[in-house]
């Protein structure tokens, strides 16, 4: 989407993120042993260091932002359509609120749909893909076609008619529509992957030695593919987010929460384009920018870090 | 390729079934009562006429029937292109509203997707292996993805419509004239034309531009490539050879994303007040006109579904592998 937003142009998306490419296929590789080493080449590659520390830099902000503020985000703090002060770091709206307690309080919101919506997708789309992928025969064939259908329907605006008229309104049940449409890509490129490592010899080993198929999915299959389902996960957390972004704008965001989307909603509505008060839907648009594009920056860092090929050194 | 165009059809056959179903099925479990509100609406005290029209509306809409019933009379009711009444333009019929609107929203997403995939591509192409492109067109085609939609069209609409005044910001065509054949109206057409199209394939660009790179890169190392070096083949036929293999993906990253987009352009159409599909669905949903919701879906569906058809097709005429029938287990 999703994706409110696509994944060529990922976002919202219902479709395949960007950098989902095959550059990033699961390597069968030793499972656990190693991690010392991937932490190692993690933190010697920019992209994934630069990626996080913005990523978390946004996250300690809104989680200890609330704490240090004077004003809450509805509340009429100081005069009407001031610009960027001391007192006011990102200015105030036409009615006196403060825009950066506003936009602390969003982040917030973001985060916590990122995470939710981006693992229930995960959670749905790598269950289905496992089992298509290992199962085979009329299993696969049905999970298959589910999957087609998913995609071939249009997530976001169904997305929008289902929130429009469940009308629950809270970030954590809006993160739940959105997780619900975000799967079917990650479901096709799980089922792939597994489809190339249920051959291969330990997999029969683990299968005559009668493992059960759960059993073998979760100790054999899965982590020979961690890397590329945290992958996987990164990319849904930043699609969630600019779904919920994009929900959010048209008025069908949560009614008890701030977020960055609404404050653009707001913003809008309250022309403040006209009236020129940029430091109202700058920084909302901004902070998601930067947090998304950091995700999928750290992204491509990481498929670095996975994917010794890719690696410059 | 029969086994491939009809694995296809019964895919799309099945959705459009389960996409009508949902699409009537959801405003039934809608909180609010669409009759209640027309008659709220006429703002009639006297019980009896409440009772005549609550009466009047259920037939009208077809509310009075069991429930099974309804299903099957608002499928006999698609095949005939009748989509029902619209509620909140009542009694204009809701297909003629949607119709209406549909050339804007093709407008603006026709030209941005084709343009977006033909100049993002190219670019993705060019950006691989080459270093200082490289280095320019990834960070920003990143940034460029990550923004939301509804971002890009706000600084477009605040820069150059606002600000320097270049374009009109607001509106499908300006409000003091009426629309008719004419060369000043056309003009007026292009010029509030302009930034929603802008904004809609900016955000598409980077996306593309990132997906071909990475995928040239990858064909760039396969073996393939890897051997036609070996043999002395010029750098430019291995080239060819890889951007031919890299579209494949690329083509079905067009079928994929469609339906994304279309909800890009939906959110744009709302930005710039455009009156497109985008804008009949916010419409809709702030006047509780159910009707007009899901008649606006069911098109966007039907839309989705015959691009996404096309591009198969297309599908077969560029891989040879699917006219042999070595289709794989992809579908």
């Amino acid at each position: 989407m999703t994706a409110t937003q696509p994944a060529a142009a990922p976002g919202t998306e219902a479709a395949e993120p960007p950098g989902a490419a095959p550059s990033s296929s699961a390597t069968a590789r030793k499972p656990g042993g190693d991690a010392r080493e991937t932490l190692y080449f993690a933190l010697r590659n920019p992209k994934v260091v630069i990626g996080s520390v913005v990523v978390l830099a946004f996250l300690l902000l809104g989680l200890l932002g609330p704490l240090f503020l004077k004003f809450a985000p509805m509340d009429y703090a100081g005069p009407p359509m001031a610009p960027p002060s001391a007192d006011f770091p990102f200015g105030t709206t036409t009615f006196g609120q403060d825009v950066f307690a506003q936009f602390v309080a969003g982040l917030r919101s973001t985060f916590l749909v990122g995470l939710l919506g981006g693992g229930v997708a995960a959670v749905i789309g790598m269950t289905i893909g496992f089992v298509a992928g290992y199962c085979g025969g009329l299993i696969d064939e049905l999970l298959n076609m589910l999957t087609n259908v998913v995609l071939v329907i249009p997530g976001f605006v169904v997305l929008i008619i289902i929130n429009a008229y469940l009308g629950v309104r809270s970030v954590p049940m809006q993160a739940l529509y959105i997780g619900v449409f975000s799967w079917p890509w990650v479901a096709r490129a799980v089922r792939a992957q597994t489809l190339s490592l249920r051959s291969r010899d330990f997999i029969d080993l683990a299968r005559l030695s009668g493992a059960g198929v759960g059993t073998i999915l979760r100790r054999e299959v899965a982590p020979n593919m961690y890397s590329y389902l945290f992958m996987t996960f990164v990319l849904l957390f930043g699609g969630s987010i600019l779904t919920a972004a994009s929900l959010d704008f048209i008025g069908l965001g949560p009614t008890n929460a701030m977020s960055l989307g609404l404050m653009m909603n707001q913003a809008v509505q309250w022309s403040a384009l006209h009236l020129g008060l940029w430091w109202w839907f700058v920084p909302p648009g901004l902070g998601i920018t930067l947090i998304v594009g950091s995700l999928y920056i750290m992204n491509v860092g990481l498929d670095e870090v996975f994917n010794p090929k890719l690696r410059e050194m | 390729m029969r086994g491939y165009l009809a694995r296809k059809t019964v895919i799309y056959g099945l959705t459009f079934v389960v996409a009508v179903t949902l699409n009537w099925l959801i405003p039934r479990l809608m909180p609010g009562d669409p009759v209640q509100r027309m008659v709220a609406r006429a703002a009639v005290q006297h019980p009896e006429t409440i009772a005549a029209m609550t009466a009047y509306y259920e037939r009208t809409f077809g509310l009075d029937l069991p429930l099974w019933q309804q299903y099957l009379n608002y499928w006999a009711a698609l095949f005939r292109g009748d989509l029902g009444t619209s509620v909140w333009l009542f009694p204009a019929p809701v297909a003629q509203v949607v119709l209406d609107a549909v050339p804007y929203t093709l407008g603006i997403m026709i030209p941005a997707i084709l343009l977006s995939f033909v100049i993002g591509n190219s670019v993705g192409a060019m950006a691989a292996r080459s270093g200082w492109l490289d280095n320019v067109a990834l960070p920003v085609g990143y940034l460029i993805t990550a923004m939301p939609y509804m971002w890009l069209a706000i600084l477009l609409a605040w820069g150059l419509g606002v600000a320097l005044g270049w374009f009109p910001v607001a509106g499908g065509y300006d409000f003091g004239m009426v629309p008719q054949w004419s060369w000043a109206f056309a003009g007026d057409l292009l010029q509030h034309w302009v930034l929603p199209f802008l904004s809609l394939f900016l955000v598409s660009l980077g996306g593309w531009a990132i997906g071909m790179r990475n995928l040239i890169i990858y064909e760039l190392e396969s073996d393939y490539a890897n051997y036609l070096s070996a043999l002395g083949a010029p750098r430019r036929l291995v080239r060819r050879y890889a951007f031919r293999n890299a579209m494949l993906p690329q083509i079905t990253g067009l079928a994929l994303q469609l339906g994304t987009i279309l909800g890009g352009a939906l959110v744009t159409e709302i930005v710039f007040a455009y009156p497109g599909l985008g804008k009949l669905v916010l419409s809709a949903i702030q006047n509780q006109d159910f009707f007009l919701l899901q008649g606006t879906l069911l098109f966007v569906v039907i839309g989705v579904l015959l691009a996404n058809f096309v591009i198969d097709i297309v599908y077969v005429l560029v891989d040879p592998r699917t006219r042999t029938g070595l289709t794989g287990a992809t579908s």
